[in-house]
Formats: C-alpha cells, sequence, structure tokens
C-alpha cells in the first residue's frame, strides 16, 4: 500500500515509525519540541513523545552533537537536527573529529548510531550563509555515511534505514522540496544505503545526480526527448558514501555518454568523482568526455535573478547532454 | 623529612589529611603502590619515547597522581571515566593490563586499541574508561552526553569527566556546561566535572589565558555547584571524590571540582619546559609532590617504613618493566586492520583497499 505524502510527512512517519520501534530514539535540536521545528518537520512531537523524547536544545550546535556522540555511544540512538547543514560547520570538530573517527581510534570497542538530519542546498534565496551543499565535504570522511534522498518515499526509507545503521548518518535533506509530494510506501519501506535509484530510464546519455538536482535532470530528460528526440537515463544516487559506483558504470556502459550534475561548486565536487569512476571503469565504453555541470564558484548571492544563475539550470544541463551527443546547442 | 623506622606495614595507624575522612592506614598503602606504579609507568614512557619506541605525542602524568588516583578511587562498577589525552593513569587505575596500555604505545597489535590510537586514545569500555581523546575540550560535551544516557537508561551511575585548564577557554567546555547545567535541573545529567588545573595549557598558564582564573568559578555561569581541592594532597581528594560522586550520584546533578596540581614533566615528551616557567616555581611544586607528601605521612605516622616503600617501588618497577618486555616483544598490529573498525556492522564499507 502507498499514499501520497509530502516530503515533510514522511521524514516525520519515519522518524515516528522508529521511535515506536526503539525507545533508545530520541529527537534533539533547536526548537524541534515547543516550536515545532523551524521547518515544522517535527511539529507536534513533543505533545505525544514528551521532551525527553523531542528534546529542544539551547543554540549550541557542537555541544549537543557532542554530547549525542556520547549518548550514541551508551546504546541510544539520537537523531539530531541541525536547523539547517550550514550551522554544522559549528559542529565540525564533533562530527568530523569524534563521531566519524571514534570506532577507528577505540579499536572497534565503541559505535556510533546516530543520524544528524537536516536542510541542506540553496533555491529559496538565503544567500551565502546559509546555502551549502555539503555532500563532497561529508562524503570526504571515512567514517561517517552520506545521504542525500529526493523523493518522499525515499526520505523515510532511508530515514528508517538511517536510524537502525550503527554508524553516523549525515542525512542530507532537499530542503527546497519539503512541501513536495510523492507516493509513499505504509510500515517499512527501509531503503538501503549505497543502491543508486534508476529514476528514469533511456538509452541515449546518462545524467547523474541527487538531491534536487535529480528533478531538474528529469525535466530534461523530458526536454531532450520532446525536443531532440534523447532518450536520458536519469541515476539518483541517493547515497554518496557508499556510493553506488555499480549502477553509474552499467548505464554508462549502455549510453555511453555521462554529464554529472551537481548544485555544490565544480572543484572537488561529487561530480568530479562520478567522472573519475567513469573512466576507471567504464573508459572504453566512453563516446565522449564526461560532462560535470555544477554551482557557480561564489558564495551563493540573494537576488533571485542572481541565485538561479549560481545554480545548474535546466538548459545548462541539456546542452551538456547535447554536447556529449555532439548535437547542436540549444 | 625522613621519617624513623615505624612498625612495619599495615600498622593499623590511621592518617588523617586535610580533609575528614580517616582513611585507614592499608588503604593509603594501596593509593601509595598505584601512585608509584603510575609515575614508573610514565617514566618508562618517556625512556621509550627517547629511545624512539614510542611515536607520535607523549603526555605524561607525572606530579598530578593524587587526582587521579584519589577521584578514581571513588569508581563504582558502572560508572564512566573520559578525558582528555593526558589518558595512561585513568586506563591504569580502572584495571586496564599495563601491558596492553604499552603495547598501546608501543604501536603494537596487542595493545588496548589494537594500535590505533596511541598515547591519546586509551578505551577499555567494559571497564568504563570511554576514551583518551585528542581535542582540548573535544570529549566534554561527549561526557556530558554519557551522563545523559546513564540517566535515561534510570542507571544509578555517575561520569567522571576530566578536563584540563587549558579546556576552559574553548566553545565546547561552555556549551557542554550550559548543557549539563540545563539537564541536571531536572536530574538527568550526573556528571562530576574535574579540573585538573595543572597551571599551563602546554606552555600558557593560566594567568595568560584568561583574566578570571579561578577556574571553579566560571561554573556559576552554567548554574553548576563547585569547589577546589589540593590535587596533590591525596587525602583531601579522597576526601573530595568520596563526598562528590555520592552527591552526583544521588541528585542526578553535575558538579565541579577544580583540584591544584602541577605537571612537573614537561607537556609534552618534546617540550623545553624551562622557558614558560622558572626553574624555582617547579622546584617549590616539586616540594609539594603527591607522591613525596605521602611518603612522609605514611612514615610519620608509621603505616609503613622505608623498607615497605622500597618493596613497593620495587614491585611498580617489576610490574612495569614487565610492560615494557612485554610491548617491546609484542607484534606490530596485522596489515588487514588498515580497514577494519572503520564501520560498524556487517555491510562494512572499507572503500578501495
Amino acid at each position: 500500500m502507498a499514499e501520497t505524502k509530502t516530503y515533510r510527512e514522511a521524514l516525520r512517519e519515519a522518524m515516528v515509525q522508529e521511535m515506536e520501534r526503539d525507545e533508545n530514539v530520541i529527537l534533539m535540536g533547536e526548537d524541534i519540541g515547543v516550536y515545532g521545528g523551524t521547518h515544522l518537520i517535527t511539529d507536534g512531537l513533543i505533545d505525544d513523545w514528551g521532551p525527553k523524547r523531542v528534546m529542544d536544545t539551547p543554540i549550541s550546535e557542537n555541544g549537543f552533537t557532542g554530547a549525542a556522540v556520547g549518548m550514541a555511544m551508551m546504546g541510544m540512538r539520537p537523531i539530531v537536527e541541525m536547523m539547517t547543514w550550514n550551522f554544522s560547520f559549528l559542529a565540525a570538530d564533533q562530527i568530523i573529529q569524534h563521531a566519524a573517527k571514534l570506532r577507528y581510534f577505540s579499536g572497534g570497542q565503541v559505535q556510533i548510531p546516530l543520524v544528524i538530519r537536516g536542510p541542506n542546498g540553496g533555491g529559496v534565496q538565503l544567500s551565502a550563509q546559509h546555502t551549502h551543499s555539503l555532500e563532497n565535504f561529508y562524503g570526504h570522511f571515512p567514517g561517517l555515511k552520506v545521504v542525500a534522498p529526493v523523493t518522499p518515499n525515499d526520505v523515510k526509507g532511508m530515514m528508517i534505514t538511517a536510524v537502525r545503521d550503527p554508524n553516523p548518518v549525515i542525512f542530507l535533506e532537499a530542503g527546497a522540496l519539503y512541501g513536495t509530494k510523492g507516493e509513499v510506501e505504509d510500515g517499512d519501506n527501509a531503503v538501503p544505503f549505497g543502491k543508486a535509484r534508476i529514476a528514469c530510464e533511456g538509452d541515449d546519455v546518462t545524467l547523474i545526480a541527487y538531491g534536487r538536482q535529480v528533478n531538474l535532470c528529469l525535466r530534461v530528460a523530458d526536454t531532450l526527448e520532446e525536443e531532440d528526440g534523447v532518450s536520458a537515463e536519469v541515476i539518483d544516487l541517493r547515497s554518496i558514501r557508499p556510493f553506488d559506483e555499480d549502477a553509474i558504470v552499467a548505464s554508462v556502459e549502455k549510453t555511453h555518454r555521462a554529464v554529472a550534475v551537481q548544485e555544490q561548486w565544480r572543484w572537488f565536487g561529487v561530480a568530479s568523482e562520478v567522472a573519475a569512476i567513469i573512466q576507471d571503469r567504464a573508459f572504453d565504453y566512453l563516446d565522449a568526455p564526461v560532462e560535470r555541470v555544477s554551482g557557480a564558484e561564489v558564495p551563493a548571492p540573494y537576488a533571485r535573478n542572481l541565485e538561479l544563475a549560481a545554480f545548474p539550470s535546466d538548459k545548462q544541463v541539456a546542452n551538456a547532454a547535447r554536447r556529449v551527443l555532439y548535437m547542436e546547442e540549444k | 623529612m625522613p621519617a624513623e623506622n615505624g612498625n612495619g606495614e599495615n600498622g593499623g595507624a590511621e592518617a588523617r589529611g586535610e580533609g575528614s575522612v580517616a582513611t585507614s592506614a592499608d588503604r593509603l598503602v594501596d593509593l601509595y603502590r598505584e601512585m608509584v606504579t603510575i609515575r614508573r609507568f610514565e617514566e618508562a614512557c618517556q625512556r621509550g619515547f627517547r629511545q624512539g619506541k614510542i611515536g607520535g605525542y607523549l603526555h605524561v602524568y607525572t606530579g598530578q597522581e593524587a587526582v587521579a588516583v584519589g577521584f578514581l578511587d571513588s569508581f563504582k562498577e558502572g560508572d564512566r571515566v573520559i578525558t582528555a589525552y593526558r589518558d595512561h593513569p585513568h586506563a591504569l587505575l580502572l584495571g586496564s593490563d599495563p601491558k596492553n596500555v604499552m603495547a598501546e604505545l608501543y604501536g603494537r597489535g596487542s595493545g588496548i586499541v589494537k594500535g590505533k590510537g596511541g598515547s591519546m586514545h586509551l578505551f577499555d569500555v567494559e571497564r568504563g574508561m570511554m576514551g583518551g581523546y585528542g581535542i582540548v575540550g573535544g570529549h566534554i560535551p561527549i561526557g556530558v552526553g554519557i551522563a545523559y544516557a546513564l540517566k535515561y537508561h534510570e542507571t544509578e551511575n555517575i561520569c567522571q569527566l576530566f578536563l584540563g585548564d587549558g579546556a576552559m577557554s574553548q566553545g565546547a567546555f561552555h556549551e557542554a556546561a550550559n548543557l549539563a547545567g540545563l539537564w541536571g535541573k531536572d536530574g538527568q545529567c550526573p556528571c562530576l566535572f574535574i579540573v585538573e588545573n595543572n597551571q599551563y595549557g602546554m606552555g600558557t598558564s593560566v594567568e595568560r589565558t584568561t583574566a578570571m582564573t579561578d577556574l571553579a568559578a566560571k561554573f556559576d555561569a552554567y548554574g553548576i555547584e563547585h569547589e577546589k581541592v589540593d590535587g596533590m594532597d591525596i587525602e583531601a581528594v579522597l576526601e573530595a571524590a568520596e563526598r562528590l560522586t555520592e552527591q552526583v550520584r544521588e541528585t542526578g546533578k553535575p558538579y565541579a571540582v577544580e583540584a591544584l596540581t602541577y605537571r612537573t614533566a614537561p607537556h609534552g615528551a618534546a617540550d623545553f619546559f624551562e622557558k614558560y616557567r622558572s626553574k624555582e616555581e617547579i622546584e617549590e611544586w616539586r616540594q609539594r609532590d603527591p607522591i613525596g607528601i605521602l611518603e612522609n605521612k605514611l612514615l610519620d605516622s608509621d603505616a609503613a617504613d622505608e623498607e615497605k616503600l622500597e618493596e613497593i617501588k620495587g614491585e611498580a618497577k617489576e610490574l612495569i618493566d614487565e610492560a615494557v618486555k612485554f610491548a617491546d616483544e609484542s607484534e606490530q598490529p596485522p596489515i588487514e586492520e588498515l580497514y577494519t573498525d572503520v564501520y560498524s556492522g556487517e555491510d562494512e564499507y572499507t572503500g578501495e583497499a
């Protein structure tokens, strides 16, 4: 059975299901309780679960993230809300220097079943300090798992998996998409990490993305079909670490052409990793160099026109696809 | 002050410190043994470092022994301990085998964390040792979370959280203390903060790092009660430890104690410590060496005689010599260990080997 739900509702449903299943699961974060959450993800939950399970914290990212690491070492399973991922830099010491490495430097004596979640990425005119795409940043560190679900069904299923995972999980939500709707499976729809999703099948070119850029790629696939008679395959990576190399390679072996799309800056980004994997493992299948479409190399601007110009556009992606197909740009 | 010979071991004399707890002679002798063992261990580490057998950073506890020995004497099963990188004594006092601890420093597979952490990351979770940590202040929020979890799981246990004076200038300290005070209002944070104020954060004295040098009083800002204790006097520490661990256990509220102590050794093994402190100052503190003070007390009170003290020193040396031998003869970790313990679980992902 499935029902149409918003991304926000699906996310909340996953957390509630896991709280019902395991009393070690608690929610913590700034204004998630009485206030209901800045993005209303946790709205009303404090009424059902009380302040011990839904804990409001001071504005103290490093402190409460570190406390959550300690709780996780003791067998609790905290889900920490970063009001937005932009504030996670304040907690980077706890996330990177502690959560990610504790298991290793304790010689395997502890595990850190911790989920840190919140909205990531731009698109809603929040300007420089409130706009980042941190997949590559957190994806760099061994010891973390990093996921970026884009559909309501995935956000539920991947949150279920995240809570049950015995490792720290960086859960990057598509903040601009909280209100979008989609079919969501009832009950336990746990989605495994490290498995990409074919968002749309095609034969001529592979568009690879994650987060809200997946939706952009799906629109571009429609355009290419209608305007150019091109059949594009869209891969939603879903999970950055672990990374589904096989899905990318299998698709490129079929289409022989690839465009990697990311909202983040071009240098040292996920798209570069995608390109490297393709040249490592599918070089002989390629009929054109891999293209990357990325955000502009500037801090995110405020004005709507500037912001739109700072992120990949439908047109840029469509033209990148046309270039790898040696077709005329439009 | 050399004492006259007493009435031999287990003389039954009661020694009293500045604190109010009557401490039996047997117990004081045991504590003396612990302090001497720790010092021998640290001296062996310094030797190992000079010989190039120990790599990385090395931070020894020499001069501060009474603090860890005194507080961990009040450790109860199920309690947890967390500290920074000056962590050898905490592991040893919780019962970790000196052989495995030394082997860790020697980078051996038989090390307490399999040769993956070294001096700064000693863990013995089964015994309550939740780790040594290398980022100043970084472990403080974690310790507060551990204390919260102990209460969340409805145990009667507490977390002893050791930190240095240097850590108190870190944001992590202030954020964590704030959380502890807040959660403590509901009796949900049984955390005993033990500030090991050894007067210097590396080479910078407390006076040169904060205008408000009363470190204990900083906890006022977070609604956490506090006091100071003479960290060179084992009996004073014992008294504070017994009283305060029980108080934290009963109330579920955090408490802070600043133990005034002194590191008579350098900060790290490669530290020219006379650059930042005078010979006179070091000499003054050495007069108050916790082991020296206790020795005098034991002798004065006839709790032990010179012969007994020599015997204890000899046994400590033997124990540590064995640990060094074990470490030296142990194998390096198997190379496969490089990729283990990165993740937990069956689907462990190790990246490209």
